[in-house]
């Protein structure tokens, strides 16, 4: 399996996603080999630690100078200086770099089937079937179109995940909006793909000291937005359902926990807003503390752009807190008792918001009723589908040889 | 023996348009839509009426002409009355025409197909009268036979419905309340003199409602000459066999080129084939036939879902909470004299409105995930509310004139 990062040193769900389908296709008794970039900054023992208990996944690290996950903040940094390339020379070079080191891995490992994840470990699965001449399956959690917005497409990036998915054997698509776009986009036939929807770890719900609980002071409600602060995430809807919402509600108080390229501007749209006072950021957050702040929020907000799954509102529910989801997420496919609206419609987000915030029988129910939608979800029955399509690949190719 | 008893139920609510926080004190027009979606009121009438009211009045009028035994009951709520008024005269007048032949019985329900039994008797009351009122006006006919919204029912139901005067009610043939007991007999409900209770055959009437054109059904495809002989198999273990169901089932939940009016207009030939049976009306086998023995039924009961009970429109907090303030403003709204006020917490009551916020998706919830028309039961939840947020405003007010003066 070809990855890219993997938790903790993940900055957005491509990391959950790859250590949550591992873990189970582990306990499924399928052997994983999963190769990662070289981490700069990041000492391996530490990875073996975390997964020291994990049977049958043994880490395989590439050299590689460049940090494991190129986050959007360095993105950004990059856009400045080469206006041109917004992910550079560097990067590329890197990926590409990556992919030979691959080859070397694809000698000397033994295995049936070769698994990478997003395009940045595309072409280290193109090399690995070259030399080992084992089936390749992609798998996409997002594409060009997703990250960028529609909007200054990186050619580069577009031509290596056309080829990957081309010279795979089989696309796996992480919701059938994902689907959609790779046969619009990307000209790959709908029946080379196959929708596996992530999961989210089920985990017993674990209730953390309390945090911000200050800011709920006085009957004040909290609502949420969690994820990078980038394009894709559409925080400018938040902010702006956000000033709606308060002239209904003048008792919310809206927390941003993440970090992007876009945190300054949405400081300055607060701001200019005249609602700083009740916009808090919090930056990056992870693990406990991300959870904390899940369960101290009354809603969570995702209003993505373009969110090809979206695995968060998925950790708000198992941290028992009610969602609102963009209707243009992979998620909203699967979720019904979710809150739902397009990311543009900041009216009906404030509609929603304000009722959430206003009646409890409302944010009880959904948080009732999403739990369950959420136990339907697991990453086993991810992992189950992965192996059938694996199968349907070996038997498809014995019968061919 | 036995006799066919047919009741028809014929309701549309008047749903709320998408009515969002905005628009809270600025306008109070909830019942308005005129989009292209399921929450405008007239398209949906007039699209039912096509499909389902006026073809299936034709063919009852038809039956009835053809066969002068052939006899049914309607139960068709005011709010549906309102709209026919307004959206399609032409199928208020196909009822007339019904009306006339003398074989057709209106029962008496809540006005507003409401709950209020349930959470307010005066109110309930009140409602009855004004469905009475409407139905004599229409029909020229005082009905004796109650049904409460969706065959809700209970020992207490009973007992106040003979204190206003009816001689029958109808419920349904629960499983749980029978046990091994026949739907097909007339019971005594606990507490009551007099009053004789109507039940539902339910497999017989949901074999014709629900899987009529069931194409996994085993008994598919259904004719009327196999129907016949289900009924007629009741011979000698039964007195009536009733058959109650939502008008709709004909060209609406059932569409036409299932051939669902051609079974209906083949069946009244097949079952009088055999001379033992007979149609009534819901009054006259409660005049020809005596009670069997009592009916204790103290836990609410109706016809929905499997669960038989009020889960449908009261099992969730947002389902509690809506209704709860509904009625909490009662007074205040009855107290304002003011009578668009009062008709709009009324329409309100409609047990619809509820029943769209219903979030058990498991099991049943592909039925109730058809009938609504809102994209999911928050939505539903999120557009009473608010409405009801601006009519409490409204009440407020009126009460502050009051005061004034």
């Amino acid at each position: 399996m070809f990855g890219w990062e993997f938790p903790p040193y993940n900055s957005g769900g491509l990391g959950t996603a790859c250590l949550g389908l591992s873990r189970a296709l582990v306990k499924e008794n399928v052997g994983i080999i999963f190769v990662l970039p070289k981490k700069f900054n990041v000492h391996s023992s530490d990875i073996r630690i975390i997964f020291a208990d994990q049977q049958g996944i043994k880490f395989e690290e590439i050299d590689s100078p460049i940090y494991p996950y190129v986050t959007s903040d360095k993105y950004s940094i990059e856009r400045e200086h080469e206006n041109n390339d917004v992910y550079g020379r560097t990067l590329l070079e890197e990926v590409r770099r990556y992919a030979r080191s691959a080859r070397k891995i694809a000698k000397k490992q033994k295995f049936d089937i070769i698994h990478a994840h997003d395009w940045l470990s595309f072409l280290a699965g193109i090399e690995a079937k070259k030399v080992s001449g084992k089936p390749l399956v992609v798998h996409v959690h997002a594409t060009e179109f997703d990250r960028t917005g529609g909007q200054n497409i990186n050619q580069n990036v577009y031509n290596i995940e056309r080829q990957g998915m081309q010279f795979a054997d089989k696309v796996i698509a992480v919701s059938n909006r994902t689907k959609e776009k790779i046969i619009h986009h990307y000209g790959i036939p709908a029946e080379k793909i196959e929708v596996v929807y992530n999961g989210v770890d089920r985990e017993e719900f674990k209730a953390l000291p309390e945090r911000l609980y200050t800011l709920k002071k006085d009957g004040k409600k909290i609502v949420l937005y969690a994820g990078r602060i980038t394009i894709q995430k559409g925080p400018e809807y938040f902010i702006r359902a956000a000033k709606q919402t308060l002239e209904y509600y003048p008792d919310a108080i809206f927390v941003v926990a993440g970090s992007g390229d876009m945190e300054h501007q949405m400081m300055m749209e607060a701001a200019y807003l005249g609602i700083s006072d009740k916009v808090i950021f919090t930056g990056f957050l992870r693990g406990d503390d991300l959870s904390a702040v899940y369960q101290v929020a009354d809603l969570y907000v995702m209003p993505s752009v373009s969110e090809p799954f979206g695995i968060a509102p998925l950790e708000a529910l198992s941290n028992n807190t009610p969602v609102l989801i963009s209707k243009q997420s992979g998620v909203s496919e699967v979720l019904t008792h979710a809150l739902k609206a397009d990311f543009w419609d900041t009216n009906e987000m404030a509609n929603k918001i304000v009722s959430t915030l206003k009646h409890d029988s409302l944010k009880n129910t959904l948080r009732d009723n999403g739990r369950h939608d959420v136990d339907k979800l697991s990453w086993t029955e991810s992992a189950r589908k992965c192996i059938n399509l694996y199968k349907q690949i070996l038997s498809e190719r014995q019968i061919t040889v | 023996m036995p006799s066919v008893c047919f009741y028809f139920q014929v309701h549309q609510p008047f749903r709320i348009k998408n009515y969002r926080i905005f628009d809270i004190g600025k306008e109070n027009e909830y019942f308005n839509d005129s989009s292209e979606n399921d929450l405008n009121n007239r398209r949906i009438l007039e699209k039912v009426a096509r499909k389902s009211y006026l073809p299936a009045n034709r063919t009852i009028l038809e039956l009835i002409k053809k066969h002068p035994q052939f006899k049914v009951s309607y139960s068709l709520s005011g709010v549906l009355m309102e709209q026919l008024e307004k959206f399609s005269p032409e199928t208020l007048e196909s009822f007339k025409e019904l009306a006339a032949t003398g074989n057709v019985e209106f029962l008496s329900e809540t006005y507003y197909h409401s709950l209020s039994f349930l959470y307010s008797p005066e109110e309930f009351r009140t409602q009855v009268k004004m469905h009475q009122k409407k139905i004599q006006e229409l029909f020229g006919q005082k009905p004796k036979i109650f049904r409460n919204t969706e065959l809700i029912y209970n020992n207490r139901l009973a007992v106040e419905i003979e204190k206003m005067g009816y001689k029958g009610i109808l419920a349904e043939g629960a499983d749980h309340i029978l046990d091994w007991r026949s739907p097909n007999f007339l019971y005594s409900p606990k507490g009551t003199k007099k009053l004789k209770v109507l039940l539902k055959n339910y497999r017989l009437s949901d074999d014709i409602a629900f899987r009529f054109s069931s194409r996994d059904w085993k008994e598919y495809p259904l004719t009327a000459d196999k129907f016949s002989q289900w009924v007629s198999a009741v011979n000698g273990n039964g007195n009536v066999v009733n058959l109650f169901m939502d008008y709709e089932t004909f060209g609406e939940h059932q569409w036409e080129d299932t051939g669902i009016f051609e079974f209906l207009r083949h069946l009244p030939d097949q079952i009088l084939r055999n001379p033992d049976n007979d149609f009534v009306t819901p009054s006259e086998a409660i005049d020809r036939y005596g009670s069997v023995s009592e009916l204790d039924v103290h836990n609410f009961i109706s016809w929905a879902d499997v669960e038989r009970d009020l889960s449908a429109w009261l099992s969730n907090p947002i389902q509690h909470d809506a209704i709860k303030k509904l009625y909490d403003i009662e007074h205040l709204v009855l107290a304002s004299k003011d009578k668009k006020l009062i008709e709009d917490w009324r329409k309100m009551q409609t047990s619809d409105h509820f029943y769209y916020m219903c979030t058990k998706w498991f099991q049943d919830g592909d039925v109730h995930k058809y009938f609504n028309p809102y994209d999911s039961p928050y939505e539903a939840f999120i557009s009473f509310m608010n409405a009801l947020h601006d009519l409490t405003l409204r009440a407020t007010s009126q009460k502050g004139k009051i005061l004034v003066s």
